[in-house]
């Protein structure tokens, strides 16, 4: 923007595109794609710098209706376009859109490694445990048994369970939150962008064609309150229904695992459950297992450990080289042996 | 330099052969690289030709753990590695078993006797030793005990007899520098440079050097043998190094990084025989260049790809194999219309097949290998010092036409070395990339240039040029997705012309030895330039009606070769494959041309040539 300009507030429609959505009615992606639209502005987001890149699949979709920079890939590869685009350019502001087939199933290698790498991008996935776009097959999270065009009969591989995949490959920072809980959605963005390294975001999201409800066990408004654990860093691990008694997690002793109490039973008082700690990998490990019924989901920031960006070394060396090394190439072709023809 | 002193009369020869041949453990490709570097300096011209097993230690003293270097030079101009060695150094049994027949009648023999033990014998396949039985009559053999004389030569040095053992191809070298009138002192200071923290070490295989230096002065070899001298070449004034294809093309990317003002991101997966080239540039980053070694090698191709959206110049070197695996994303920067390079060292196929052999088997998957009408740019160098110029080429296109450019290169330009006259990069041409950078309402990113058909490079941080790109078809105009057919149809015969018109870019296809018209013309392409030129050279001489063609650019092919093609009764095609440029000649020109074909993991020697032409003469 020149100097001249006078600096323009954004709203939303500035990072709305021109492009008509082709996401079927109902779909939860639209919820993701309006509170993006709306956060993005609101944290001073610069459409210029601003870059959403994807794979295949429905929620792939999603940069063509951004008015940023957008990148459109190949099924499962959008990790490494992005590494590519922020080792060449590392201020832009990179958001990686993939799904539970695009990012755990052809694309797990690339999801893996960009983790692992700590590039700073933020992924976000939209988990709805179905492939959407090829119209209904089982996916790498969908539960054993589910019947699909092409598991007639009931899947019977066991599921991945995204964040603790995310954790596994050394994942610095990861959270999760629910398509159409904006009031929870947008400050994990916003919380992801300020992040240095890769933030992984798992979205539920329902998918109202092939999977409607997938994630009704979690998000059933009745029951939300004792099937969703809102994290907070330094607050105690509670939930439950507003009627209903306070639960709470904690340790279960002499073991490794988490139980659920209720307080004001046996003596259980708030002191006895655990206070979420979103620096401690192992308890991000014991959190991001849990699922209804026996445990509620955990939401929110589960981990988020500093570490260098990948990125940030890759740009530290090359400069650090190009300080004291050779930068002519006429020195180069020369250097070591050469001789004179008269 | 020619100061050596002469104690014998030395007999002048125009040009020699030798191959060093031993366990992969014996050090014989440092062996050849040291007496390669001396020739060079000496003022020869030359041609190498390492060939080494892909196993990194196979067990010691079998035949499919023998590695060998070949090294052809001479007074006059030397364009191959040679067809048959002159001298054959054989380090043991299972080396002299695997590269006899190839020594020429009456050749050298260097024999390491000390190494003809029952044991060896028996794991290289031979019943009884062929230094006794007579099976060696029939050329000149010199039996050595090298490895009694290397331990003897260290012996100050109070190493273990394994240890003392590790000099004994230094033993060798300084012998085989002896017999063709080289001077040790180069090799005495690259010993000192890499064993710079091991003075030990170096001392050690120094003074094994010296020694067999000292051997081929004072002991009396047996007559008719040596001593040698091979006066200096006439090669064209200038500053001159010696240059493999793998250094050649990473110094070639660097310079097209500074000529086109683009940073250079490289996005690279290890792979025989290409991964030098990633050492090489991961060692160049004073240059600014990236290198990002990626989790394999579509994250390589799709990493280059991002780069190049980036703003920089995004490349990818690989071999057959990787180039499989990335096909779909080089569909796509087809279709996203971005500059690409994409450096295929071929090696043999398929499947893995002879990943440490070369061939030229990748020629068909450069240009057709991809899902969908995909056109891209394909070229090819011919020398390991044209490796440098082609991939500045490459950079030259795909900056130009917006486009990915395929170049293919092989295992034996790649390992293979030549003096190598070093280029000003003030006499290189410039081609600086531009950016769009003018903010537009509405900006549509496949608007295309009238001359080239290339659309703008509008990188992500241009403020106002805020665009979506992917996969998907475009609209002809306005970018956005499209499924009209007739659009569909537009562009792909779009995207096919702008293809098609890089040939107005490039010079007309020259006549590489020969007239216009004659008998015979022969089409070449890539690392059987030498091997080729060399033997339409010999049939001229002998007054044939021969002249060679050499394409550089294959997809499109240079303006005018169709009239070449025409301007002769017949057209042979010499081709490390089973027939793929004679494919494409035939189906783009109408043209019955024939194939030559070696699929042998080794290139084409001359005489294979000279055969071919003599065939193709009587067929008329």
């Amino acid at each position: 923007m020149s100097p001249s300009e006078p600096a323009k507030k954004l709203t939303r429609k500035d990072f709305t595109s021109d492009q008509d959505i082709r996401w079927c009615p109902g779909c939860g992606d639209y919820a993701i794609l309006a509170t993006m639209q709306r956060t993005l502005p609101t944290v001073g987001a610069d459409p210029a710098k601003t870059v959403f890149l994807s794979g295949i699949g429905c929620s792939s979709r999603f940069p063509y209706y951004m008015n940023t920079y957008g990148f459109h890939s190949i099924h499962g590869r959008a990790p490494a376009f992005a590494t590519g685009l922020k080792l060449t350019n590392p201020e832009l502001d990179i958001w990686v859109i993939t799904g539970d087939g695009d990012g755990l199933s052809i694309g797990g290698n690339h999801l893996m490694h960009m983790l692992r790498r700590n590039v700073d991008v933020q992924m976000i996935l939209f988990n709805n445990r179905i492939y959407g776009l090829t119209k209904g097959q089982y996916s790498p999270t969908s539960l054993v048994g589910l019947r699909s065009p092409s598991t007639p009969l009931g899947s019977i591989d066991m599921p991945v369970t995204p964040a603790l995949l995310a954790l596994g490959a050394g994942a610095r920072f990861v959270a999760r939150s629910v398509d159409t809980m904006a009031k929870h959605l947008a400050p994990t963005f916003v919380e992801a962008r300020e992040f240095r390294g890769t933030s992984f975001i798992e979205v539920l999201q329902n998918c109202p064609v092939f999977h409607d409800g997938a994630w009704n066990h979690v998000t059933d408004k009745a029951r939300a309150g004792s099937t969703m654990l809102m994290l907070e860093h330094g607050k105690p691990m509670l939930f439950g229904d507003k009627d209903g008694p306070q639960q709470g997690l904690r340790l279960k002793p002499n073991s490794l695992e988490l139980e659920v109490v209720t307080l004001g039973e046996g003596g259980i008082t708030q002191d006895d459950v655990l206070v979420h700690d979103e620096t401690n990998r192992s308890m991000a490990f014991l959190l991001g297992g849990l699922e209804p019924p026996n445990f509620p989901i955990a939401l929110g920031v589960l981990l988020r450990e500093q570490a260098p960006a990948y990125d940030a070394g890759v740009v530290a060396q090359v400069e650090a080289a190009q300080q004291k090394g050779m930068t002519d190439v006429d020195k180069l072709l020369r250097a070591g042996h050469t001789w004179t023809v008269e | 330099m020619d100061t050596f002193t002469k104690s014998q009369t030395r007999e002048t020869l125009e040009s020699v052969v030798i191959r060093f041949a031993g366990d992969s453990g014996d050090g014989m490709q440092l062996t050849g690289s040291q007496f390669t570097h001396t020739t060079a300096l000496m003022g020869n011209d030359l041609a190498t030709f390492p060939d080494f097993p892909a196993e990194i230690r196979a067990p010691a003293g079998t035949t499919y753990g023998v590695s060998g270097f070949q090294i052809h030079f001479g007074s006059q101009d030397v364009r191959t590695p040679g067809d048959a060695p002159d001298v054959l150094v054989a380090m043991n049994p299972a080396a002299l078993i695997t590269n006899l027949a190839d020594l020429k009648p009456g050749g050298m023999l260097i024999v390491n006797t000390g190494a003809y033990t029952k044991g060896n014998l028996k794991k290289a396949g031979y019943e009884q030793s062929p230094l006794e039985d007579g099976s060696l009559s029939a050329y000149r053999v010199i039996n050595l005990d090298i490895q009694a004389m290397t331990i003897a030569a260290v012996e100050s040095f109070g190493l273990g007899t394994k240890d003392a053992l590790r000099s004994k191809n230094l033993w060798t070298l300084g012998l085989v520098l002896w017999l063709f009138g080289r001077e040790y002192e180069p090799t005495v200071a690259y010993l000192e440079q890499k064993f710079a923290k091991k003075p030990a070490i170096a001392q050690a295989n120094i003074a094994a050097l010296k020694a067999g230096h000292a051997y081929g002065e004072t002991a009396e070899l047996p007559s008719g043998i040596g001593p040698y001298e091979v006066p200096k070449a006439k090669l064209s004034p200038g500053l001159y190094r010696n240059i493999t294809g793998n250094d050649a093309l990473a110094w070639g990317l660097v310079a097209a990084s500074q000529l086109s003002g683009l940073k250079l991101v490289l996005g690279s997966y290890p792979i025989t025989p290409a991964s030098t080239v990633l050492h090489s540039l991961a060692n160049l980053k004073s240059f600014g260049v990236t290198t990002f070694q990626a989790e394999d090698e579509i994250a390589a191709v799709c990493a280059a790809v991002g780069a190049s959206w980036g703003g920089a110049m995004g490349v990818t070197t690989t071999s057959g194999p990787g180039v499989a695996l990335k096909a779909e994303a080089i569909g796509l920067a087809v279709m996203l219309e971005l500059p690409l390079i994409v450096v295929d060292v071929q090696r043999g196929g398929p499947s893995t097949g002879l990943p440490t052999k070369t061939e030229q088997s990748d020629l068909l998957q450069a240009a057709y290998g991809r899902n969908g009408d995909s056109p891209l740019c394909v070229i090819a160098a011919a020398t390991p010092g044209d490796c440098f110029y082609m991939a500045i080429e490459a950079a030259r296109i795909a900056v130009k036409y917006m486009t990915p450019v395929m170049l293919l290169t092989d295992g034996y330009l790649a390992n293979g070395a030549e003096p190598w006259k070093i280029p000003a990069m003030a006499d290189l041409p410039q081609f600086k990339a531009k950016f769009v950078t003018e903010r537009t309402e509405g900006f549509h990113p496949y608007l295309r240039e009238d001359e080239t058909l290339a659309r703008p490079w509008a990188i992500p941080g241009t403020p106002g040029l805020e665009h979506r790109i992917g996969g998907l078809e475009k609209n002809y105009d306005s970018g956005n997705i499209s499924y009209d057919p007739d659009n569909h149809h537009k562009m792909t015969k779009t995207r096919a012309a702008k293809i098609a018109g890089i040939a107005n870019s490039v010079p007309e296809q020259e006549i590489e030895v020969g007239e216009a018209t004659g008998d015979l013309l022969v089409v070449g392409w890539g690392s059987t330039y030498g091997a080729i030129t060399m033997a339409v050279r010999r049939a001229r001489e002998a007054g044939k009606s021969v002249s060679q063609v050499h394409l550089r650019h294959i997809v499109p092919f240079a303006r005018g070769l169709d009239t070449l093609l025409r301007g002769f009764k017949r057209v042979i095609v010499p081709e490390m494959n089973n027939g793929m440029l004679v494919k494409m000649l035939r189906s783009e020109f109408l043209v019955d041309a024939i194939g030559v074909n070696k699929i042998a993991g080794q290139p084409f020697k001359v005489a294979e040539i000279e055969n071919a032409i003599d065939s193709a003469l009587e067929n008329l």
